[in-house]
């Protein structure tokens, strides 16, 4: 029985950090425009990051997605803007779903990050569900693909397509497709609308609704184990305004209606944290827990880092509503997490149903 | 990171499902003389107190397998191991680590046997929360303490044999954490008075206790005089993972979807109401955070890294937890939700409403959470302490 991260997991925790501190620190974070930080991708690839989870048969580490957890907390408490969860995505979509050859092309390309990968699955925001899917076609493709993250960083996109019923993956140079940035909550969260016009993907493999269901299951680890890190910033931020700000001749921080909701704050990360270590452990280790460990994370993360993300603003009173301030950054973050993969709704009632409701 | 256990670890558990499996029969069939072979037959396989040191007539249990322990006593509706509560959570432990020789040989075989059951005198009338300020005097003469003043809100103190008493053996101190005492004392002692207090529930579970010139001999006081409070924190600092609690709080929400199966509202399956789904999956979620939080405080501990206050996360989430499921089953179930125990129409036999009458003395109890949240955020955040005393009593905000 062991829940708590190894000494090498540890190491890497502290080499995000000092990345995130040193090199893209929110000042270099607020001059990102949603276009790929050459410089930094190729620093966060050079420390290996982009291959973690990559098998090392194709050019990867071949850790885990619990190793890749300690990447994504510590850069999502720096709100970095690195497409690192998209990649970590096209990755594990190739690997479960895809042929050996497939996989002997673009693991190797997305390890290196000479491929940067936006993901584009469900064509309704507001429908996890393989019906929430409606581009269609395999070999050749007319259509529009919405809401693909991380797509103007990307150089190519990975779209999930519908044929007959059933479901594919294909991966489409960015180059072969229209991209209209559209501007969302969250700049460091970039989305885009593809338009394919007569595309014919570099590669297409069939995706089964589980595999979808898993991939999905991923992603709402992944943006739960960034808000993590988001959340603990925020709380820091404001535990470190509490302490200084002095009204009515005290640091607010004395005052009860501060401090409890610090405290409050405190329990609520800890929580999801604890929850969602536990679902990144079980992409990999258990995976028939993960549909279930995924919700709750994800459930509990979405509303809890929402409040943080406002209380963060408010507690600072006016200056937190300044654009200058760094908390409103993260309340951007908090609006974004609670509708990626699945909001909280939608994930409480999946882990009901699944808890045999 | 992994969620296995040891070969002996895993035995160790195999051990404990076979015990339970011969000696724990269903509730219905634990005839009058259950409660007392229970108690006996595991005091004999050495699970009461099983953290407890051997030389004392502990199990010397390590963490891991207290968790496991209590996870399968839990699991199974085992009943307590025994029956002084307080006497093992903290009265024990406090003894073992502040007791002299003599007050381990006399009081640690009683409590394991539960021989002799305990309770608390920590709160008083003016002195709750602010636990540190109380004023019960105990005055030495010659051999002996006298003690003067009242308790209140002694829960078990009905039915105690002893009380764990906080008594102010110095006035004139800088730091009201200074000048307290603690002592051990017997409730039959002369000059104690008790005053059962019926509770919202309509129990007589705790009480008012007085104390008139009651004489307790110098050698039943815990640890050196005036240093009372370190033995409280301490004893406090007793509680360990609460793996057990979990592991009820999984059963108590099974119960909760048994209910949501076999109830229709407005004409309809309850178990197709988007709203009471959102209900269950928020349950869940809390309860497998506190089972996930503990063992990640269970790894701490396991790797010697120091716990802060850690703990108080999962007691704010008990307090809420257990209150809201219960009223959650109350307001479910309308009207029949309310009836009581006895109710031709009760819910359940009237669990829940019973239930849901109990819990808000229980969250009290073990600190109210607005005081865990002060836990939290001073000694884990580092904010600056609330209102200070000054010597005059007047209660102002420190300097900044």
């Amino acid at each position: 029985m062991d829940f708590g991260f190894s000494e090498e997991q540890n190491l890497l925790r502290e080499q995000v950090l000092r990345f995130m501190t040193d090199a893209c620190p929110l000042s270099v974070v607020r001059t990102q425009n949603g276009g790929l930080a050459h410089e930094l991708w190729q620093k966060a690839a050079d420390l290996g990051w982009l291959a973690l989870i990559v098998p090392e048969a194709h050019g990867g580490v071949g850790l885990k997605w619990i190793d890749l957890a300690v990447v994504l907390e510590e850069s999502g408490r720096g709100l970095s803007p690195l497409p690192i969860v998209s990649q970590a995505l096209a990755a594990t979509a190739i690997g479960r779903s895809a042929s050996d050859d497939v996989k002997r092309e673009w693991l190797p390309k997305i390890a290196t990050g000479e491929a940067a990968f936006g993901i584009g699955l469900y064509d309704d925001p507001t429908w996890i569900d393989p019906e929430g899917i409606r581009l269609e076609g395999v070999q050749t493709l007319t259509g529009t693909k919405p809401y693909v993250s991380d797509a103007t960083a990307a150089t190519h996109f990975l779209l999930a397509t519908r044929t007959d019923g059933e479901l594919n993956l294909i991966i489409v140079d960015a180059k072969d497709a229209t991209l209209a940035a559209q501007p969302g909550i969250d700049r460091t969260k970039p989305f885009g609308t593809a338009t394919l016009d007569g595309v014919a993907p570099l590669a297409a493999f069939p995706m089964s609704n589980g595999d979808l269901a898993f991939l999905t299951d991923c992603g709402a680890v992944a943006v739960t184990l960034e808000a993590i890190g988001a959340a603990e910033a925020v709380l820091e931020l404001t535990t470190e305004y509490a302490t200084n700000r002095i009204q009515f001749g005290n640091p607010i921080g004395r005052y009860q209606g501060v401090k409890h909701r610090l405290a409050d704050m405190f329990v609520d990360i800890e929580s999801f944290k604890s929850l969602a270590y536990y679902a990144a452990w079980a992409i990999d280790d258990a995976p028939d827990e993960l549909p279930r460990a995924a919700s709750l994370a994800k459930a509990y993360a979405s509303d809890a880092f929402a409040r943080i993300g406002i209380d963060g603003v408010g507690l600072h009173g006016a200056i937190g509503f300044t654009a200058e301030y760094d908390a409103q950054l993260y309340l951007k973050r908090s609006k974004w997490v609670r509708s990626a993969f699945g909001d909280a709704d939608y994930h409480y009632q999946r882990a009901a149903r699944l808890g045999g409701l | 990171m992994d969620f296995d256990f040891t070969p002996e670890e895993q035995a160790f558990r195999t051990e404990i499902r076979e015990f339970l499996a011969e000696n724990l029969p269903p509730r219905a069939e634990r005839g009058r003389g259950f409660m007392g072979e229970w108690l006996k037959k595991v005091r004999d396989k050495r699970w009461v107190g099983f953290s407890w040191p051997e030389e004392y007539g502990g199990g010397s249990g390590s963490l891991t397998e207290q968790t496991i322990l209590k996870e399968e006593m839990a699991l199974a509706g085992a009943p307590p191991l025994g029956t002084s509560s307080m006497g093992l959570a903290w009265v024990g432990p406090g003894i073992m680590q502040y007791g002299t020789d003599e007050q381990k040989r006399r009081f640690i075989p009683d409590i394991l046997d539960s021989k002799v059951n305990w309770c608390t005198g920590y709160s008083e009338p003016n002195h709750g929360s602010d636990l540190a300020a109380i004023q019960t005097k105990a005055e030495r003469v010659g051999d002996h303490y006298v003690v003067n003043g009242q308790k209140i809100w002694t829960t078990g103190a009905p039915w105690a044999d002893w009380i764990i008493l906080l008594t102010r053996t110095d006035f004139d101190v800088e730091r009201k954490h200074d000048g307290i005492t603690c002592l051990l004392v017997p409730m039959n002692s002369p000059g104690i008075e008790v005053r059962p207090i019926e509770n919202m529930a309509g129990d007589r579970n705790f009480a008012e206790v007085f104390f008139t010139d009651v004489q307790v001999p110098v050698e039943n006081r815990l640890g050196e005089e005036g240093k009372g409070w370190s033995v409280t924190i301490s004893a406090l600092a007793n509680e360990r993972s609460s793996i057990g609690e979990v592991t009820q709080m999984f059963a108590k929400l099974e119960s909760l979807k048994n209910l949501v199966r076999s109830t229709n509202r407005q004409g309809k399956p309850a178990a197709d109401d988007p709203a009471v789904h959102r209900r269950i999956g928020e349950f869940e979620a809390k309860i497998a955070a506190m089972k996930y939080n503990g063992l990640r405080y269970l790894t701490k501990q396991l790797r010697g890294e120091p716990l802060s206050s850690e703990t108080s996360v999962n007691k704010l989430h008990r307090a809420s937890l257990e209150i809201e499921m219960d009223d959650f089953a109350v307001e479910l179930t309308g009207l029949a939700g309310v009836q009581l125990p006895g109710s031709e129409e009760a819910v359940d036999g009237g669990r829940w409403a019973r239930s849901s009458l109990g819990w808000p003395g229980v969250v009290i109890g073990g600190g109210t959470p607005n005081i865990q949240r002060n836990i939290i955020a001073e000694r884990i955040l580092g904010l600056p302490k609330g209102l200070i005393p000054s010597r005059s009593g007047r209660m102002s905000y420190a300097e900044p």
